[in-house]
């Protein structure tokens, strides 16, 4: 059981950044006009953004940085850690983390690297720099998370295409011996479902090659190719909804958490229902679970900063608040957080 | 464990428009008008929240008729 603490680190900011490009679901010739607004409902997506070409995630966690940086008023060259995840990344190879310590004008003494998840990836990516922070060697850091995924979704698929929104955002982390955010996890895998959400071809195992274009029936009507997602839709909708509220229960159970005196629940913006079911099982009120997924859609890794940016916004930057965070989804893949923030930097939503 | 009838109560809670009377044990869920993949998923999550078992798509798609479902379920119980 991989239980995780770092007292001694806090999280002091959060940006998140979006391209200016929205998309209306209710627009899309993709769905049957007559179900349009039914599916809208279920889903409760109605908009996405889309970064058009040439705009990638690192572009959107870079403007995310850039931001946050400038309103914490850090010193860049005090930025010991840059860590990168993403399941978009620049190239196969280098890692984008290199190409973002230069871009933002880091020291060369900055370790930088990047970690591929997506759903459960914040707070994967949160862990990682948290242990690394918590020693007192590296004392500010950046955890830029972010996703394209719109870029490798099928159009041809009414089941995942009007999910996908794109997002970037970037999380600042320092060392604070005496006052850190109580900063706990849990983390789990289940690779059974490796397959539940995947990309078959462009990697090592299948390399892509012509047949990878081709549009197969992958179900339901729905068609993609080889080298865009395909998702098993109720194998990772009933992983959810078993997986998520027993994992925040573990985590309050391990780290003595009294859940009713938890401020917000972030939880992966997946899936309306998902989401609702799992508020259900642990009998939360909506207003603690915060939900940003009506105006940008599921943004992958980047869906539980970027509902901290646009709908806790002013609680986080006015209180002391006691946070839970829950990512879950590809992989499979799940972790919880809980952490503690107090009045923390978190500028307005860019758009570019 | 709940009784097939009440399963079948429980699987025509799920469908809005359909009433509940027209759906019995050897109705075959899946030709519904209203079926969609959206109320597959509100099957799932009644049969994660009633009987704690998670079905996975294979075994939605092996199932034709309410009882064949009620079947599976029964299994993972056992």
């Amino acid at each position: 059981m991989a239980y995780l603490t770092f007292p001694h680190v806090a999280v002091t900011g959060v940006a998140a950044c979006v391209p200016k490009q929205i998309e209306d679901i209710r627009r899309l010739d993709l769905i049957p006009a007559s179900e349009r607004e039914q599916h809208v409902a279920q889903i409760g997506i109605t908009q996405r953004r889309v970064a058009p070409e040439g705009l990638c995630s690192s572009d959107l966690c870079y403007h995310s940085a850039e931001r946050l940086i400038a309103d914490l008023g850090w010193n860049k060259a005090e930025v010991d850690a840059l860590l990168f995840v993403s399941q978009t990344p620049d190239y196969i190879l280098p890692a984008t983390a290199c190409l973002l310590q230069q871009r933002l004008g880091l020291p060369k003494e900055c370790l930088a690297f990047d970690v591929a998840l997506g759903c459960s990836g914040w707070v994967y990516g949160l862990s990682t720099l948290a242990a690394y922070v918590d020693s007192g060697s590296v004392r500010k850091a950046l955890l830029l998370v972010g996703d394209c995924p719109t870029r490798n979704t099928s159009p041809r698929s009414t089941a995942d295409w009007p999910l996908f929104g794109d997002a970037g955002t970037c999380t600042a982390l320092e060392f604070c011996p005496d006052h850190g955010g109580n900063l706990c996890f849990h983390l789990g895998t289940d690779g059974a479902g490796y397959a539940d959400i995947i990309i078959p071809d462009g990697g090592f195992r299948n390399p892509v090659q012509p047949s990878s274009f081709d549009y197969e029936d992958v179900g339901n009507g729905n068609y993609a190719t080889r080298l865009q997602t395909r998702m098993d839709g109720m194998n990772v909708f009933a992983f959810a909804l078993s997986t998520a509220p027993k994992s925040i229960k573990r985590l309050c159970e391990r780290f003595a958490v009294d859940i009713d005196s938890v401020d917000y629940f972030f939880l992966h913006q997946a899936n309306k229902m998902i989401n609702d079911n799992i508020c259900k099982k642990l009998a939360l009120v909506p207003g603690r679970c915060p939900s940003s997924m009506n105006l940008f859609g599921n943004t992958s890794c980047a869906s539980i900063p970027l509902t901290m940016v646009t709908q806790s916004a002013h609680d986080l930057a006015t209180r002391r608040l006691k946070n839970i965070a829950s990512g879950f989804g590809v992989g499979l893949s799940w972790a919880t957080a809980y952490f503690e923030t107090n009045s923390i930097t978190v500028p307005q939503l860019i758009e570019i | 464990m709940k009784s097939l009838d009440e399963f079948c109560q429980l699987v025509a809670e799920q469908f809005e428009n359909t009433p509940s009377s027209s759906i019995s044990p050897s109705t075959e869920f899946k030709k519904i008008d209203e079926y969609r993949s959206l109320v597959a998923l509100s099957i799932l999550a009644m049969i994660d929240e009633e009987f704690d078992v998670q079905l996975r798509s294979d075994d939605m798609r092996s199932a034709s008729t309410v009882e064949d479902l009620y079947n599976k379920v029964k299994s993972y119980c056992e």
